[in-house]
């Protein structure tokens, strides 16, 4: 830049003039400016009015304000809880966590199963099969339709009639459908099977690396080792020898009908397994609209350029369609997932106790209306910002640097 | 059209008398639902033979060229590409198309990749080529084209023209030996459209054997061995570029010459 500022063929550069605001209602800058002072004005009378309000009316009423109650034992009788918990022995405080427990745990179940579902439906759509395209837009077209409380007033009216323990449906070994709920089988815990997971973690850390090395040998040598043998052999095979070594122990906790309840292997409720179902089905027909409209956003010209220069077709897809497609994705997944999350306080529907329920709950019983619904507030804004930030942070690391 | 004549160095022709054809296609047909869009098209394109392709819109020229690499399937007749029929086999699509450099009228750069890295995406890949190796490759068409300094830019950073020009660099990457040009400037504002003849014209005086979907007329004059003209999904006509444009013989090519030159 030195170079044309000293060449006697241009002008030196100057400043920009800075703007003035005249004194009349046609500028565009005292327009903006009054605006502006109008609205911020509202919004602080508003507030004060509201703040003014309601400690007024709390002290009229001789409530006292504060987050003390949360150390008082809890009347509260919770179904599942993943944490130990004794009614009118516990505090609010630990009753609330199991609330956010609960509605952290199906979320983040609910999260990963309707990306899976969704972007397998979206792929669906895409295809040529004339049965499986229309499957899956039946799916989409039906399901996205009908309100989201419906559907799981209808997958818990079907938990509920299923039959009683004693004529519990079996479908396969092991599990057993009634209306207490969904038992599963499970594994017993035992040192062989640490060793084989602490085996599967440590070798997906060599398979990243194994695959860091491909990258780094292909662009030295041109050619890519080949990754999945070695994959397999750290994934797979390696975790089960160390399991073996350590004597193969396999047991299962099978759930077997004692009385009138089962014993044993792990239980999802039917609050747990229809909020789950329900949430996980309806926005998975959202998430399948998003993939397949991000996949078709990739112009057609991108394939053909890609076809044209002879790169195989999972290349293409890899290195061209899915960068591309991904960035028209992320927006609206990340607005899915906070939906998901948000909508999993209709839980209290259908009795699950999330975090609406028993906060619900804590304020019938302690009258701390204003602090229980902070509590709800700020236990969501948590979790959308979380999910917000992450899914900038990853929308950033993939965005297109067009220009 | 908008690049006059003159403008353009005559080239030699490169035509090798004798070797074995690079592109036949022999009564090639083909539909689009009830549409017959290709009729019984028949060409032999030699090794080093420069073909450009004319004609109205919808005449089927563009589709004749894209069957050569198959991004398009013909119905019926043959298609053979530097010895290898084009037929339902993958392996031997992905030989023809290593060997097909193409470049489309919208350039088609991927946005999202340098125009080093889209250079360097295919020898990569498919090549199985060093990155250092590739990429010294890429820098070098790069130069060729006479954009070396974009290298590091995105596509969208770049004008048409430019863009255009990575394209040609970016399929000859691939050393192809056969290039196929669809209406390589039709996209292009009209003082973009001569640097890209510019180095269309450079790839064929390098003896590059090319196939050439354009209007620029100019450019058929001095460059073509030959010119074909299409209307309705078959060749109504073919000739040298002089023996066309200053006699033609059937009326549509008549009047399909009058509407361009009424065009300037």
């Amino acid at each position: 830049m030195s170079g044309t500022a000293a060449d006697p063929r241009y002008a030196a550069p100057r400043a920009a003039p800075r703007r003035r605001m005249r004194l009349s209602w046609s500028d565009p800058l005292l327009r903006n400016l009054f605006w502006q002072v109008v609205v911020i004005g509202g919004v602080v009378l508003l507030v004060w009015y509201l703040v003014g309000n309601t400690s007024r009316n709390l002290q009229a009423r001789h409530i006292a304000t504060g987050f003390r109650f949360l150390t008082q034992s809890a009347a509260i009788p919770i179904g599942e809880s993943p944490i130990p918990y004794t009614p009118s022995v516990s505090t609010y405080g630990r009753a609330l966590l199991i609330g956010i427990l609960n509605t952290l745990r199906v979320s983040v179940i609910g999260v990963v199963l309707a990306t899976v579902l969704g972007t397998l439906i979206g792929i669906g759509r895409l295809s040529k099969n004339f049965l499986l395209a229309k499957f899956t837009a039946l799916y989409v077209e039906v399901l996205r339709d009908i309100p989201v409380l419906l559907q799981l007033f209808f997958w818990y009216g079907l938990l509920q009639h299923l039959p009683g323990t004693r004529q519990a449906l079996h479908p396969i070994a092991g599990v057993f459908l009634s209306n207490r709920g969904i038992k599963l089988p499970w594994v017993d815990w035992e040192r062989g099977d640490t060793g084989a997971v602490v085996a599967f973690v440590l070798g997906a850390v060599l398979t990243w690396l194994w695959s860091r090395r491909a990258a780094a040998r292909q662009a030295r040598t041109g050619v890519r080792p080949a990754t999945w043998p070695v994959a397999l052999l750290l994934l797979v095979v390696f975790p089960v020898a160390v399991w073996a070594a350590l004597g193969a122990p396999f047991s299962l906790d099978v759930p077997a009908l004692h009385g009138f309840n089962f014993q044993g292997g792990i239980t999802l409720s039917p609050e747990f397994a229809a909020l789950l179902v329900g949430l996980v089905i309806y926005t998975s027909s959202y998430i399948a609209e998003i993939v397949r409209s991000g996949i078709e956003a990739v112009a057609q010209g991108q394939w053909e350029a890609a076809f044209a220069l002879g790169l195989p077709h999972g290349i293409v897809l890899r290195q061209i369609v899915l960068p591309q497609a991904l960035r028209v994705i992320v927006p609206p997944m990340t607005s899915q997932y906070l939906n998901l999350i948000k909508n999993s306080s209709l839980a209290v529907a259908i009795g699950y106790q999330d975090i609406v329920s028993i906060a619900g709950t804590t304020l019938n019983q302690t009258g701390q209306a204003i602090e229980g619904v902070a509590i709800i507030m700020a236990v969501y804004l948590t979790f959308s910002l979380s999910i917000s930030a992450f899914m900038n942070w990853y929308n950033a690391h993939i965005a297109l640097v067009e220009r | 059209m908008s690049v006059t004549a003159d403008a353009i160095p005559e080239v030699q022709s490169a035509v090798k008398a004798g070797a074995a054809p690079a592109i036949v296609l022999e009564k090639v047909s083909k539909w689009y639902g009830s549409m017959q869009v290709l009729r019984d098209i028949t060409l032999t394109i030699a090794q080093g033979e420069r073909i450009v392709i004319c004609g109205p819109s919808g005449s089927g020229k563009s589709t004749t060229i894209r069957c050569i690499n198959r991004l398009e399937s013909h119905q019926e007749g043959r298609i053979v590409v530097d010895g290898t029929e084009l037929t339902d086999d993958l392996r031997a699509l992905d030989t023809i198309r290593r060997e097909v450099g193409m470049v489309f009228q919208s350039f088609n750069l991927f946005p999202h990749l340098t125009i080093l890295e889209n250079c360097t995406l295919a020898p990569i890949w498919v090549r199985k080529m060093p990155k250092a190796e590739a990429e010294e490759l890429a820098m070098d068409y790069l130069r060729r084209v006479k954009i070396p300094e974009q290298a590091k830019k995105y596509p969208g950073q770049l004008s048409g023209g430019q863009q255009q020009r990575v394209a040609i660099a970016r399929a000859l990457c691939m050393k192809p030996k056969i290039m196929l040009f669809d209406e390589p400037t039709s996209a292009l504002d009209p003082e973009m459209i001569k640097e890209v003849l510019d180095t269309m014209i450079g790839l064929a005086e390098t003896g590059m054997t090319m196939v050439c979907v354009t209007h620029e007329m100019g450019f058929a004059q001095k460059v073509a061995d030959r010119v074909v003209f299409m209307d309705r999904g078959e060749i109504v006509e073919s000739g040298t570029p002089a023996r066309m444009f200053n006699d033609p013989q059937t009326d549509r090519l008549k009047l399909f010459l009058s509407q361009i030159l009424r065009g300037h």
